[in-house]
Formats: structure tokens, sequence, C-alpha cells
């Protein structure tokens, strides 16, 4: 408990977040470009316009 | 409902559902005879009336043979009941802000000495919530289950969940509410209700959860949409804010009164925590996802960039936990975690714009619609107010702003830019897509009155925030105003009277906003008593599946 | 790895723990080390738990929801500390469940508003706000003072504030309602009082009423003390023990 001192978390705070942040951060660009998603991205995109048939679920 | 259904076919929730409605009832019944304090009872005999009422319609349900589910049509009455509940409570919770507006500008008339239910004090949290969790909670509910049905293309898990869900969520509104005006609370913003509150919001929040996770695994698509994801984010991240804010310990368990489990500065950074991701997570993600599904819907364009929409899911959620300790600058909290909590909301800037170019630029090739269609245009105001809102928070969060802006009627412009801009807007255009599309009509009664609500409201929310800057920015700098002979310059009391007329001027802003959702509340009962369409759906013909 | 990725979407508990995973870390990175950094409340001299008066009045000061208007920090800034007094620390409010700092001041701030006016004037203020400030825009409380305090419960009250950290004795505990009874009547001996919250206690009769115990008399009472604790003639704020 004492061991720790007011720089220490801080620092930690500071630094581990930026790094966290920026792994998190890379991981969602990298998946949002990977190609291979590129064509379910397109469809996905389209989502909302698909019309069901009145209140069927869709099949 | 027809005959030849077999009574005993009921769906096992609703048995399930009637023990437990029961059981409530019981239990409720036992805390209101044994409690001493009468606040408590009085909650005590809201809970078992409402569960008594849930048990004697679940009876009367059961022998009718209703809740005959066709699991090949999706549940829409349940959204029905919650885009209902969304306009009354809207009606609701912005009378009371109006009122209290009133209460600042001629305090005078609008105090009773003797009523102390309807002080400030009291009157604020029912404003408060009813805009932020009845108003905007019920929006959230009823658009989640349509938006995770539609694009999961699979019925509502849970079969009664749903309306569990709904008619919960109006019980927690209705305690809340009758607390904060009994004097039941627990004292931190945007959190008021007593444990006992938060327990059964508890309990219906993890229904939520359940019912709505339960739609995306039942679904036909293989992947889950981005509005899901929003609307996700939001429902898994209140839950966790809501519970470690409120941890209390009750005096009694057959009492209102808890005592917080932390205190002082601990409690101050664990409820900012808490408020600010109420902003983030009620009022942002989960309106996001309405952006994500309802704007595309209605321009007929697909989402602007679906990879942005990636990148702006994560980098928000992960920002925005991060941002509480701008609400705590130049106090007593450690100035690192006040820096961090800085640097975190100027970083916020960054996706909150990426959300909002990706909301705007959906219209693209749609950009005429903005002319010819008011619930579109409604819909893309209410991205632009995102837009400005979310810029004026960074800035407010700069400790040096901050030290002007922190107290002052600022914060409040700067808070209904956001909720009556942004959530307010996305949502009636949400709303007046919905209802024509629920009722089966084919348009709403009136696109001029939507006219009206557009432009009244959006009038109202302008004289709102600029009386609010002009009184906030002004009232800042006369406190830190100084006479040349070095001593303060105004009396705290020659603050307050100098915001006399803006107090006036905002409460004249609130009240058209409140007209407007008056007049959309017409149109919407218009539009539901509208004549069927000539041309029926087949809704009666034989159900075959749609072509895929 | 990265090839499971399209796996996140289709598996929404994958998604809900993404999500998890990403929400908690700030939390936790800037509340938890709160719990256990020394330097976080300094040690104050003078800093006590309220006396069951002081708190059945907090409790009532919670319920009518002054701290939607009031504040109780002030900040570092010159006019704050010219208009307010000295800054609010952090020790100030250590026993303050739920803390009560507030984010807007439609009224004044109140950290240190205890012993600023009279008795007569927060109970006539309170009764009736324009009556002694015509501009004012606050609520009037003037059931307040014709509503008897609620007294049975607070020994209950006090226990589950040590539940939750507040070191009250169990002396204390158990005098409680007789401590809260000495602090509005003068003529009683207080000596269980002034053993478990010091002699510096306000004692009197605060509502201009010694004929009944009102919720005004603990109100003021509470209003009475907010920021008198801490004596700033001798507190250092450069002192090694006060630096954070």
């Amino acid at each position: 408990m004492s061991a720790l001192t007011y720089e220490q978390v801080a620092r930690f705070a500071q630094q581990g977040g930026t790094v966290y942040f920026v792994v998190i951060f890379l991981a969602g660009v990298a998946y949002a470009l990977w190609p291979k998603n590129r064509e379910a991205f397109r469809d996905l995109a389209h989502m909302p316009l698909r019309e069901d048939e009145d209140d069927h679920v869709g099949s | 409902m027809s005959e030849n259904l077999a009574q005993q076919d009921s769906p096992p929730g609703a048995a399930a559902l009637l023990i437990i409605s029961a059981a409530g009832a019981f239990l409720g019944l036992m805390a209101t005879a044994l409690s001493p304090d009468p606040l408590f009872r009085l909650e005590g005999w809201i809970f078992t009336l409402a569960a008594l009422a849930a048990a004697a319609a679940l009876t009367v349900g059961v022998a009718n043979g209703r809740y005959q589910a066709d699991p090949r049509r999706y549940e829409d009455g349940v959204i029905r009941a919650g885009a209902i509940a969304t306009v009354f409570w809207a009606i609701v919770g912005m009378l009371v802000g109006v009122v209290i507006a009133l209460q600042l500008a001629w305090p005078r008339i609008f105090y009773f000495p003797e009523a102390g239910w309807l002080n400030f004090g009291r009157l604020r949290p029912l404003h408060t919530s009813g805009v932020i969790f009845a108003f905007g909670g019920n929006a959230l509910i009823a658009t989640s289950f349509y938006v995770v049905q539609r694009t999961c293309r699979a019925r509502l898990a849970g079969g009664l969940a749903g309306w569990f869900v709904f008619w919960g969520y109006q019980l927690f509104i209705v305690m809340a509410a009758v607390g904060y005006l009994a004097g039941i609370t627990e004292g931190r913003e945007y959190a008021e209700p007593e444990w006992f509150v938060d327990l059964w919001l508890t309990i219906v929040w993890v229904a939520y959860l359940l019912v709505f996770l339960g739609t995306i695994w039942k679904r036909k698509e293989p992947h889950i949409y981005v509005a899901n994801w929003f609307y996700l984010a939001f429902i898994v991240t209140v839950a966790l804010l809501h519970i470690v804010n409120n941890l209390s310990l009750p005096v009694s368990l057959l009492g209102a009164k808890s005592y917080s489990l932390f205190a002082g500065v601990q409690d101050a950074l664990t409820q900012w925590w808490y408020g600010h991701n109420a902003v983030g997570f009620f009022l942002t993600a989960g309106f996001l996802a309405m952006m994500y599904y309802f704007v595309p819907k209605r321009a007929e364009r697909p989402v602007y960039s679906y990879r942005l929409s990636i990148v702006h899911f994560w980098s928000l959620i992960f920002i925005y936990i991060w941002a509480g300790p701008h609400h705590l600058h130049y106090t007593a909290l450690p100035q690192w975690a006040q820096t961090l909590g800085m640097t975190f909301s100027v970083m916020l800037w960054m996706p909150s714009w990426g959300g909002m170019i990706n909301g705007l630029m959906t219209l693209s090739g749609a950009w005429d619609k903005l002319r010819t269609d008011p619930v579109l245009r409604m819909m893309a105001v209410a991205v632009g107010f995102y837009g400005m809102s979310t810029f004026e928070g960074p800035l407010m969060s700069i400790r040096s702003v901050n030290a002007l802006s922190h107290y002052t009627d600022w914060t409040i412009g700067h808070v209904h830019s956001g909720a009556l801009g942004w959530v307010g807007f996305i949502s009636f255009g949400a709303i007046y897509c919905l209802v024509p599309w629920l009722w089966k009509k084919e348009k709403l009664h009136s696109d001029a009155l939507v006219e009206w609500h557009f432009w009244i409201a959006t009038l109202g929310l302008l004289l709102y925030i600029a009386a609010m800057w002009v009184s906030g920015i002004g009232e800042g700098l006369m406190w830190r105003e100084y006479t040349p002979q070095g001593f303060l310059a105004n009396s705290f009391v020659e603050t307050v009277s100098a915001k006399h007329v803006e107090n006036i001027v905002r409460a004249l802003g609130g009240l058209m906003y409140l007209s407007g959702a008056l007049i959309m509340a017409y149109n919407i009962y218009r539009t539901i008593r509208q004549p069927a369409p000539a041309v029926l759906p087949e809704a009666s013909g034989p159900i075959v599946a749609a072509a895929a | 790895m990265w090839k499971n990725h399209s796996k996140l979407e289709r598996h929404s508990l994958l998604l809900v723990l993404g999500i998890l995973l990403v929400v908690s870390v700030g939390g936790l990175v800037e509340i938890a080390p709160l719990f256990f950094l020394e330097g976080t409340i300094e040690k104050v001299k003078g800093v006590r738990p309220y006396t069951p008066l002081e708190q059945a009045g907090r409790d009532i000061y919670v319920r009518e929801g002054c701290y939607v208007c009031h504040s109780q920090m002030i900040r570092p800034l010159r006019d704050e500390v010219e208009r307010y007094g000295p800054y609010s620390l952090a020790a100030e409010s250590m026993y303050d469940h739920p803390f009560q700092w507030g984010s807007k001041r439609t009224g004044p701030d109140l950290a240190r508003v205890g012993g600023k006016y009279s008795d007569a004037w927060h109970v006539q203020h309170l009764a009736d706000p324009r009556s002694v400030v015509p501009e004012s825009i606050m609520p009037p409380y003037a059931f307040l003072a014709h509503k008897d305090l609620k007294v049975d419960d607070i020994e209950a009250r006090l226990r589950t504030l040590t539940r939750v950290g507040v070191p009250y004795t169990e002396a204390a505990l158990k005098n409680a309602e007789a401590d809260l009874l000495a602090q509005v009547d003068p003529t009683a001996s207080g000596a269980s009082l002034a053993k478990a919250y010091g002699d510096r206690v306000n004692r009197r009769d605060f509502d201009g009423d010694p004929e009944r115990l009102t919720e005004m008399d603990a109100l003021v009472a509470y209003l009475q003390m907010l920021g008198t604790l801490v004596d700033f003639r001798t507190y250092e704020a450069g002192a090694a023990e006060n630096l954070r």
C-alpha cells in the first residue's frame, strides 16, 4: 500500500492509459480496414434499408 | 383472439410472470405492513398495487388465451406501448422543467411556503430523471426493441419478458418520481433513487439485457449491425455504472434511508464517473444507435462509412469512461486525476465528430429530402447539435475554461443543447418514423404539424441556449470581477438578480420546446386514430416466409 | 489473432466482453487508486464525525435537495477564497455519506457558511428568503420550523454510518439520542456530547423555539458548523503532511 506513491500511480495511469488506448484504437482501425471484412461491411451498411414484408420475421 | 386456440397454450413465461407478480405483491404488502417509515410505506403501496395489477392482468390474459405469440411475426406491441410512453414522459418531464424555470424567474409566484414537495430542490430531480430516464429511457428501450428485431430478423426473445421490461421500467419511474416529491433521495445527481428503487431497476435492467442479447442470439443474419453494438454498450455499461455508483447501506431493510458506501472525495469521483458516463452511454451511445438505424432508413441511403462507425464505436466508448473527473476541476480531487479526465475529454472531440460526420454524410445524395421531409430534417439537426455540444463539452473540460464555466448556467446551457438538440430531436425523429410503421399507417397525420413542431422547438432551443450562455458567462465573470481597489465587485445576490431577464427567456424557450412536444403528441394521436389504409397488408392472409 | 476479429461481431458475448474490457479500465485506473493512495486525504486536525443533531440536519439538507443549487466545495481561486473562505480540503468531507460538493451555484457556496450569520437570520431566511434578501430566488422552507425532528432512529442512522466507515465509538452510538437532545438544551450536562465530539460543539436552541425540537433546529445546527472544524489560523497548507 504505502509502496505506491502519488507519482507512481499518476505515471502508471497516464502511461498505461495511453498504451492501452493506442492498442485498442489500432485494433479497431485494423478491424475496420481488414480487407476480408470489406464485403461484409458493404452489406451491413445497407442493413437498415432492407424492407421486411409487413411485420413478418424475414427468412 | 380466435377461440380455437387452446387456453392452456399460453407461453410458460406468462405463468412464471404471474407467480413473480403474486410473490412481488406479497412481499410488497409485508414490507408495507411491517415498516415504521411512512415514506417507505408509500412506496410499498405503489409497488404492491403495481404487482397486484400485473397479476390480475396476467390472470385475465392467461384465462382468455391471450399471449398467443406468432413466432413468425415481430413483437411490436411492446414497442407501440414504448412509443406512447416516450411521448407521455416527454411532456411530463418537460412540463416540470418549465415549472422550475418559472420558479427561478418569478420565485414570489411559483413557490408555496408550506408545500415543501413543490420546492425547486425536489422538483429538479423530477425534471432531470423525467426527461433523461423516463423520456430518454423509454425512447431507448422502444427503439432498441424495434431495431434489434429488424436487423437480426428475429422475434424479440423471452416472450412476455419484453413486457416485463416495459412495465417494470414504468414502475421504476413512478417509484422514483413519487420518492423525489416525498423527499426520498440519495442526494446523488442523476442517481437520486434510494436503494430499494435501485434494486428494482437492477432487476429490470438485467431482464432488458437478456431480452436484447437473446434476440441477438436468435438472429438469422451472420453479423450484428453496428446500431446493436451501441445499444449493447449502452445497456451493459449503464448496468455497471448504476450498480457501482449506488452501492449504499440501508439504515433499515424496512426504511427508505440509506448511506452511500463511499465518502467525500472517493464518493465524488465515483459519482462523476457515473454522472459523465450517464451522458456518455445513456444519452450518447444509445441515441447514436438510433442515429445509425433511423437516419439511413429515413434517408434511404446506406450508412456513409461502416468502417468509420466501427472506429467511432470503440474509440467513443473507450474515451468516454475516462472523462468523469472534468466535473471536479480545482476541487479536492488529486490533480493527476483531473488532468487525466481533461485529456480524455479533449480527445473525445474526435470520435464524436467522426460519428457526426458519419451521420450527416449518410444524407449525401439525399440532401434535397431535408427540404421536403421535416422528420429527416429534425434528425439531421439533431446530429448537428450533437456535433455542437460535443465541441462545447471538450472546451468546457479544459481547466482554465472550467474555472469560469463551472457552477454557472453555462453548464445548464451545454446540457440542454445536448439534451434538447441532440437527444430530444433524434428521439422525436425516431418516434415520427416509428408510429406510422408500427400502426400500419401510410404516413403521419400531418407533415405540416411536424414543421410547426420543428420550428417552434428549434427556436425555443436557441432561446434557451443563448440565454444560458449569456447568464452563465455573465455570472462567471461577475463572480470574479474586482474593483480597481482590489475588492470583489459584486455580492452574490447581485449576480442572481442580474440573471432575471435570462431566466425569463429560458422559461420561454422551454415553454416553446414543450409546445412542440404537445404538437407532436396531437399529431401522433391523430396518426394512430387514422382509419386503416384502404388496402390492408395481408396481415390476415397466410403467412409465408418472405423472399429472402 | 486478427483473423478471429470477425468473430467479435458474430459472437455477441465476445462483444459484451470487449465492451466491458474497454469501459472498465478507465474507471479502475482513476477511481481505485483513491482508495489506498495515502496522499488523497491529508490528515487534518479538528475534523470529526458529525454530532447526532448535525447528522440529522445533514439528512434534511440531502432530503430537500439543497445540493442542486448550493455547492460545498471552495476552489483554490482568488475570488472564491475571498468570497467564501479558505479552499476546501478533502479531509473536510471525509465523513460525508454522500458527499455534497454539488455542481451548480444557483445560490452561494455553503462549505464555510458556519458562523457567518446568526441562528435567527438562518431561521428567518429559510422560512422566507425574500424577507431577508429581496432579490433571492430560493424556495421557502417555513414548514421545517413546525415539523418535529424524528429522533428515535438516530442511533440506527449513526450505526449504519459506522458500518460504512465513520468512526463513532460504541459509547457515542449508545448516547446518540441523549447527545442529540443535549445539543439543543444548554441546561443539560452535555458531558458525553463533549467527550465524543469535543468542547467546540455549538450547544443552544437553534430555531428560536426552545419548547420544540424541530427539523429547523437540526438544519441550522448543521449549517452553523459547516466549514468550522479546521482552524485555518494554524493550518499550514505548505506543510509536508498537507501537500498532495
